[in-house]
């Protein structure tokens, strides 16, 4: 169905990052980028998203975190992975509890570079997500 | 027979007003915060594609309460709208809230249910005010019944004025709009997640959006009685309400719990109250 | 007609056989027997009474002999000596117990041997509010008898401490029917009297059953009080019979205002002391110390019922008077004042010990105002409350002697525990305040007739059923968590299973009944009422058929539902009643309701409300002459 091309709702997890591509998928709702433009709702509830945005890296701590959040999104959904940390541990890759990018835990669908990504390149992954959360819808 | 006809227009047409309604609100809201803002029929589209996610539930019978809220929603609106007894629409629109509550309880997770004992916190708060407008509306009219009160023909606002704010005061809490919006409310939050909403998701999301149409649509048509002597004038002041109520919710915080009991039951009591004995001793003496 | 003059004979005679015969048989299926038996006889008789005999303006039967007039004189002499026997161990300082019953009983005797109590040889009355009583009596109290039997097998099984006189507890129970019978037939107040002080002797053996020292303070606390409401109708017999010239009731109440305002208003205020109004609310909240069918008993069809019950026998006289308005004033300071309390109340019986206060308030008010349409509605509202409210309290008690707790926040999660039982509380407290049930029916009576009144008065009804509407909910929401996968418990067996169902489908049943007692009924007694036009008869049955069909959905296993635990910020583990604390390790959650003591606490409302009613109280004496 066409309807979730309109309406992708976000739930934004910060994991272990240094807050700079959290700000800016904040500043994203801002008047400034305005994602409601595109339907898109930030809604701080993984019941109720379609799309998982994830910022920085993953842990010990969190890693049972991003599963259970996943765990509870429905289906249709999809996970962008927001930054270089988030794509690979970046910066903190060497650390001695962090596990690496989001896809060691749970199944990512984009991939957003950038030390901090742009918020131009994090409405471009939600676009191109919803795409990919169209075709998962076609397959069940 | 005129009855059935605005029963079923109104068991039609509620959630399409009530969408449209919704999504130039936020439109609106939009342009208050100098933003854009999502096409008018954003909402539709928000429902529809919740109707084809998965239906998330925490048990295997907390969704089905919001279907029991569905009915009585439908069934206090179209009351409303056939003209029947004014107090039965607010019993019954009572029992629908009721539901809500209950699915939220049943849920037994800790944000829904702080959600529900809020949701409560707003029942105790404006159901007064709500029960208080029909006694003012039967003073004037002599009659508790829908039809005749809009019938009646006199600007029954003149007579009921502090009713008449009353009932806006409490309508941005039964329209969950901010500062009021303790229980859940449209935009995210961190406090509470959801709050009442919370543990559903999908088609039975989709529903509270749907009832929450309704819901809007018999509010407005309580505002609306207040006007009922000219039609025209009635749809603007509906639309005027409901502008404030934006604007109210654009420029205030969301208030803690003990905040709105004591302010609505207070604005209840001065202005309601008051009203209803000055129209008594000047009807009476 | 004198086929009805032997229903209420045998109404009032027969259930002093059950009381005696159960003194004498000690043997507990034999005891059971009798219970049976009797209850279903005066169910019967009650019922028959009914049917052989609506009268709408009323009917005399007179006695002309005077040997039933003198036993109840005799009678008053034996209660007066019980009244004295049973505060025999009192210590000395609290003198003024045995003589406040010492100081009624000498007068009233003292009048009637020195035949300074009028003739009269209409002893006997009835009309349609007696029937309803004796019907309300009939069958929900026979009800509550038969549950007793079950009940207090249990009871004596977990508490081997309390003595067993399980047979002088139900004795009491059948004791109270023929006291209760009596009440609402007699039609000359000295027998009313009589009858009113047994039930107070009634409640005082039932509170005081398990003879802890708790118990024995509040029996003695619910005797004193009620010994007060006591006086007030002795005064009231004197001031009636010295000045008003009769103590017929029926003649007292059409004489003029200005003459029998005195004697009516001192039987309301008799009238509001035995309904546990403020300032007498205490005697009702110590009362739940008592095994749960006496509470029941008390809260439901008996006892409070006789308070209201003579208050709506005095309405016409009270009708469109400045001490009218203030009886109804008190009603509706109970009302609001017990509401609120109930908010911030943890444990069940409290809680409904408070909302009984808060709806006999609501009939008091009606009673108090006194014109057809609020009479109407309190008719309705005795009917309906007696059904939910001895079903409520048939529940608590079985939960209690089941988990051993009635505080509300033990109950979380009890439909996964014990849902039948749980189901039949469930419409038990939607019985109480949710449309279309009874409760809510008649809350919609009263506010429609107050609207045409005062405004104060619909104010009074619309908050206090706001905050009865918070309360209920809060409880009912409780009730329904799904904690997951539970034990089940023992739902409690035998013979109460027959009182929890009969009462929950008699709950229900008077929703589509309404209609027909309104009719058949109050119509007569009080003339027509917008309650009964086919709007709203069609409206209340839509929405009844709605609300028990809608249920029906609960069973249907619903496909393609996903489950999930519940959001816990992502923190869950594998117990859904803990989540993952920050230093790792696993950490229980729980969940209370709010009780918002800041405001509703009993240190904060009660005081104000008893100051406030007796305030009242002295307006509506000294408002006599207005
Ligand atoms: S990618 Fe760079 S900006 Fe983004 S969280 Fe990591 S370190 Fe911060």
């Amino acid at each position: 169905m066409a309807f979730l091309k309109r309406s992708p709702w976000i739930f934004h997890y910060d994991g272990s990052s240094c807050n700079g591509c959290d700000i800016e998928v904040l500043a994203c709702l801002t008047p400034m980028y305005d994602v409601e433009r595109f339907g898109v709702i930030n809604t701080g509830n993984p019941k109720h998203s379609d799309i998982l945005l994830i910022t920085g890296s993953i842990n010990r701590q969190n890693e049972h975190v991003v599963k259970t959040i996943y765990r509870q999104m429905g289906d249709p959904k999809v996970v962008i992975a927001i930054g270089t940390c988030a794509a690979s541990g970046g910066i903190f890759a060497e650390c001695y509890n962090v596990l690496g990018g989001v896809d060691t835990t749970i199944p990512v669908d984009v991939y957003i570079p950038g030390c901090a990504a742009r918020p131009e390149a994090i409405i471009d992954s939600v676009i191109q997500a919803l795409g990919i959360l169209e075709e998962k819808q076609k397959q069940t | 027979m005129s009855a059935i006809y605005t029963t079923i227009c109104y068991v039609l047409l509620a959630p399409l007003v009530g969408g449209l309604i919704t999504g130039l609100d936020r439109i609106v809201t939009a342009r208050m915060q100098s933003r854009y803002g999502p096409p008018v029929l954003q909402p539709f589209y928000d429902v529809f594609k919740l109707f084809g996610k998965a239906n998330l539930t925490v048990n295997r019978f907390h969704s089905y309460y919001l279907v029991c809220f569905l009915v009585f929603i439908v069934m206090s609106g179209s009351l409303f709208f056939a003209g029947e007894d004014l107090l039965i629409v607010i019993f019954a629109l009572i029992v629908a809230d009721s539901f809500l509550v209950l699915a939220a309880y049943s849920t037994n997770s800790p944000y829904s249910c702080v959600g529900a004992q809020r949701e409560l916190l707003q029942m105790l708060s404006a159901e007064p005010m709500m029960l208080l407008s029909a006694v003012g509306l039967y003073m004037v009219t002599g009659s508790f019944n829908v039809s005749e009160i809009a019938s009646y023909g006199k600007p029954l606002i003149l007579y009921l004025p502090g009713v008449f704010v009353g009932l806006v005061y409490i309508l941005t809490i039964k329209l969950r709009k901010s500062p009021f919006d303790l229980s859940t409310s449209h935009h995210a939050h961190q406090e509470l997640v959801k709050g009442i909403t919370t543990e559903f998701a999908g088609p039975s999301l989709a529903l509270i959006e749907i009832e929450h149409w309704y819901e809007m649509i018999l509010l407005l048509g309580m505002v609306y009685l207040f006007f009922a002597f000219n039609p025209v004038v009635g749809v603007v002041a509906i639309l005027f309400v409901y502008f404030i109520e934006v604007v109210v919710d654009n420029t205030n915080a969301r208030v803690k719990w003990e905040l709105m009991l004591k302010s609505a039951w207070l604005i209840t009591i001065i202005l309601g109250v008051g009203n209803l004995f000055v129209l008594y001793f000047v009807l009476h003496l | 007609m004198g086929l009805h003059m032997n229903w209420i004979l045998f109404l009032i005679l027969f259930p002093l056989l059950p009381a005696v015969l159960l003194l004498f048989f000690r043997s507990v299926s034999i005891q059971k027997w009798i219970v049976l038996v009797a209850s279903a006889l005066v169910c019967a008789g009650s019922i028959g009474l009914a049917v052989t005999c609506t009268q709408a303006k009323g009917q005399y039967f007179p006695i002309t002999s005077d040997i039933f007039n003198k036993l109840i004189v005799a009678g008053d002499i034996v209660l007066a000596l019980v009244f004295l026997y049973v505060c025999r161990r009192l210590p000395l300082k609290r003198y003024w117990i045995p003589l406040l019953a010492i100081v009624q009983y000498a007068a009233v005797v003292w009048f009637d041997l020195s035949g300074r109590v009028p003739e009269t040889t209409h002893y006997i009355f009835v009309d349609n509010l007696s029937v309803i009583m004796a019907l309300v009596i009939g069958i929900v109290g026979s009800i509550i008898a038969v549950y007793t039997i079950g009940y207090m097998e249990h009871y004596h099984k977990k508490h081997p401490e309390i003595p067993d006189r399980r047979g002088k507890f139900i004795a009491t129970t059948f004791l109270f029917f023929f006291a209760m019978y009596g009440i609402i037939f007699s039609n000359t107040i000295t027998w009313i009297y009589f009858f009113w002080e047994i039930t107070t002797l009634c409640s005082f053996i039932m509170i005081g059953y398990s003879r802890t020292k708790e118990a024995v303070h509040n029996s003695f606390r619910a005797l004193w009080m009620l010994l007060v409401g006591g006086l007030a109708f002795a005064a009231a017999i004197l001031y009636a019979s010295s000045i008003c010239g009769s103590v017929d009731l029926r003649q007292l109440l059409a004489m003029d205002k200005s003459v029998v305002m005195l004697p009516i208003l001192l039987m309301s205020f008799a009238g509001i002391n035995k309904a546990a109004q403020f300032p007498f609310a205490k005697w009702l909240l110590g009362a739940m110390v008592a095994p749960t069918p006496s509470s029941a008993l008390l809260h439901s069809s008996t006892m409070v019922k006789a308070g209201v019950y003579i208050v709506l026998r005095c309405a016409p006289v009270l009708h469109d008077t400045a001490a009218g308005a203030m009886v109804a004033l008190v009603g509706g300071l109970s009302f609001v004042a017990a509401s609120a309390l109930a908010v911030s109340q943890r444990d069940a019986k409290l809680v409904l010990a408070y909302s009984t206060i808060g709806n006999l308030g609501m009939i008091i008010l009606c009673a108090g105002i006194g014109s057809h349409l609020t009479l109407w509605a309190a008719v309705l509202l005795i009917i309906f409350h007696a059904l939910a409210k001895a079903l409520m309290f048939l529940c608590v008690g079985t939960v209690e002697q089941m988990t051993g707790s009635r505080d509300i926040e033990k109950m979380h999660g009890l439909i996964t525990r014990m849902p039948l039982l749980t189901i039949i509380m469930l419409v038990g407290i939607a019985g109480m305040f949710l449309a279309p049930f009874g409760m809510l029916i008649s809350k919609w009576a009263v506010i429609e007739a107050l609207a045409t009144r005062n405004p104060a008065f619909p104010v009074i009804v619309i908050f206090g059923g706001s905050l009865m509407l918070f309360f209920w909910m809060k409880w009912m929401g409780k009730l329904i968590a799904v904690t997951g996968p539970q034990p089940r418990q023992d739902e409690g067996i035998g013979i109460e299973w027959f009182a929890l169902t009969g009462l929950a489908v008699l709950t229900t049943l008077a929703v589509p009944l309404y209609p027909f007692v309104g009719i058949h009924m109050i119509e007569p007694l009080y003339g027509f009422s917008p309650m009964l036009n086919w709007n709203v008869i069609w409206i209340v049955g839509i929405m009844l058929g709605l609300i028990l069909i809608l249920p029906l959905g609960f069973f249907i296993h619903w496909k393609n539902l996903v489950h999930v635990e519940p959001y816990l910020c992502g923190a869950n583990v594998t117990d859904t009643h803990q989540f993952m604390g920050s230093l790792g390790s696993a950490r229980d959650w729980s969940f209370r309701n709010c009780y918002i003591d800041k405001y509703f606490s009993e240190e904060k409302l009660f005081r104000g409300a008893l100051v406030g009613s007796i305030v009242l109280l002295i307006l509506m004496f000294s408002m006599e002459k207005l």
